[in-house]
């Protein structure tokens, strides 16, 4: 270990900025010294405006989403259609959704999904409180928006299988070619996947 | 012939044995000549990184890294496409800052992975580690079966890898006894859809290097080679429509969870195919061969394989050969220096002994290595 440098406080401060995602050791040496450094213009409203996000921010009891109210903006949102459903892995993936003002609907967030190598099971993750939601009977598509990986598409496949009965339409993203994409650089596997779901023109 | 890409300059930072060296490729044939432990073998190293995958060592990327530097190292290297200029950085830190694997830049772009170097080269090698490949486990078979594949098909390492991730979450809850019949069967169905993908693709690869080598003249000095692959899967193989192959592999692995839980492996799939090669004129097995037989026959399937790359991708593809002239006598030296030249793709070579490469003439570039240093390129 390197002798220490500044006191405990620096240090603890550097020490939870490296926990930050992006950021490694030598990083979160230059994030706290550029804090420490511009006290009155970042330290100051930084610190007020993590201490208000601790005391009012979190999780929506019925989405998942992250928000200052409980339900959240979008659950309480009567210019949203309530009964269109999008699934997500995470509140990042909700947000890039939102980003895009790709559908006008409400939204689920599981909060990972299944994966036996990361120790990540049905348990961990929000389905039961998904198909319960589904069973009150006002969800009538849900659009499964998960990620493309080896564990969406596992997780895909178990959520349908629990939804199974129930009265509802499920729907997934299309994959295919990219907006602005040229077909001569894609791989295959996504061209022959776009082929497929290929639709009128 | 398709696009040709050439290495016209070699940047290394930090790399193995070497703190700084920069290097100029002239020609077509680079020959690295030196003793043993010079680090020519580095030298090859450096450029398979210009391919996916961990270069031609596998090795981890902390042991690539010079011994003693704390932050990490750096591949940098002009490749010209056509007439164009490419830069490729392939870079590792080791500190803690960045992602733990390697970070590829392609002329200052961030690559979204590695397998976007496959637009820039094909790079093929051969190593002196590949050459108990016919007597060794199928594993270092099926990989090097894979690694052609890859060459031709860029998607395969990314099927490959998917695949692997689903096996070891199948055989994982399989291990922790948590036979959950729905989780299971979304994993299997992953595994049938990307394992039987693998499959055809590796089959596919066999029936036209086969195909390449059938056409390939006879009066050469390197054997040909039968191929033969077991594709991994029971009952039925790889026979009939892919969906249909897909659905049996996935009933099998449903019905066999206690089987596999208790062999605590998967015992059926991709994973378990093997690469068989026989001396075609001879009517044996590769691995009966003698030690030389074995290195021409060895020779004749990367040839075969770089000539296919060429045809299907094309690219011609870069070929790294390691220490290749030692088991090689003259006639045989000649006849490679020759198929490769016809190939038209650049070729990089090592060698203890310059004499080895005489019957290249002033094709060849060759820059002797000595303790990590580099004696300039000889002017001719």
């Amino acid at each position: 270990m390197a002798k220490s440098i500044a006191g405990p406080e620096i240090e603890r401060l550097i020490q939870l900025l490296a926990k930050l995602p992006g950021l490694g050791p030598r990083s979160a040496r230059r994030a706290a010294l550029h804090l420490v450094k511009k006290r009155e213009p970042i330290l100051r409203p930084l610190t007020a405006a993590m201490a208000d996000a601790l005391e009012k921010v979190g999780e929506c009891s019925v989405c998942g989403n992250i928000d200052t109210s409980d339900p959240c903006t979008i659950c309480r949102d009567p210019a949203r259609d309530q009964s269109v459903v999008v699934v997500v892995e995470d509140v990042s993936d909700l947000w890039a959704l939102e980003r895009a003002k790709a559908l006008n609907a409400a939204y689920h967030v599981l909060g990972g999904v299944l994966s036996p190598l990361e120790g990540i099971g049905p348990e961990d993750l929000t389905i039961r409180q998904l198909v319960e939601r589904v069973s009150k009977g006002e969800v009538k598509e849900l659009v499964i928006a998960v990620n493309a990986t080896v564990e969406g598409q596992t997780t895909a496949h178990y959520l349908m299988d629990q939804l199974e009965g129930l009265d509802v339409r499920a729907t997934r993203l299309a994959h295919g070619v990219p907006v602005g994409g040229e077909l001569d650089y894609l791989d295959e596997g996504t061209l022959s996947a776009a082929m497929r779901s290929r639709t009128a023109l | 012939m398709g696009r040709q890409s050439e290495i016209g300059h070699l940047r290394l930072f930090d790399f193995r044995n070497y703190e700084l060296l920069d290097l100029s490729f002239q020609k077509r044939f680079v020959v690295f000549a030196g003793p043993n432990g010079a680090g020519k073998t580095n030298l090859l190293e450096a450029l398979s990184l210009l391919s996916p995958g961990r270069g031609l060592r596998r090795a981890p990327y902390g042991e690539m890294a010079r011994q003693g530097t704390q932050s990490g190292f750096s591949v940098k290297a002009s490749v010209r496409i056509a007439s164009e200029e490419t830069t490729v950085v392939t870079s590792v830190r080791l500190d803690g800052e960045g992602p733990n694997s390697r970070l590829v830049r392609i002329d200052e772009t961030q690559a979204k992975s590695a397998e976007e170097l496959l637009d820039i080269a094909r790079i093929v090698w051969l190593t002196p580690a590949m050459d108990g490949l016919f007597t060794g486990p199928a594993g270092d078979r099926r990989r090097f079966l894979d690694r052609m594949v890859l060459s031709i098909d860029p998607t395969h390492g990314r099927r490959a890898s998917d695949f692997e991730r689903a096996m070891r979450s199948r055989n994982k809850l399989l291990s922790d006894n948590r036979i959950d019949d729905r989780w299971l069967a979304g994993i299997e169905m992953q595994m049938a859809e990307l394992g039987v993908a693998m499959a055809v693709a590796r089959n596919e690869l066999v029936a036209n290097l086969t195909n390449a080598i059938a056409l390939a003249d006879p009066d050469l000095p390197f054997p040909k080679a039968g191929l033969v692959l077991s594709p991994g899967f029971e009952e039925g193989g790889l026979d009939g429509p892919a969906v249909q192959v897909e659905d049996r592999y996935r009933e099998r692995l449903a019905r066999d969870r206690y089987r596999d839980a208790g062999a605590g492996r998967t015992l059926e799939g991709p994973h378990r195919a093997d690469l068989e090669v026989t001396h075609l004129a001879k009517h044996m097995p590769a691995g009966l061969s003698s030690t030389g037989e074995q290195k021409a026959l060895l020779v004749g399937l990367i040839i075969a394989h770089a000539r296919l790359t060429s045809v299907l991708s094309g690219m011609a593809p870069i070929l790294l050969l390691d220490e290749i002239a030692a088991h090689l006598d003259a006639r045989r030296r000649a006849s490679l220096f020759d198929l490769v030249g016809d190939l038209g793709g650049q070729t990089f070579m090592t060698g203890t002994d310059e004499s080895l490469f005489e019957a290249l003439g002033d094709r060849a570039q060759i820059i002797t290595i000595a303790d990590g240093a580099v004696r300039e390129p000889r002017e001719e």
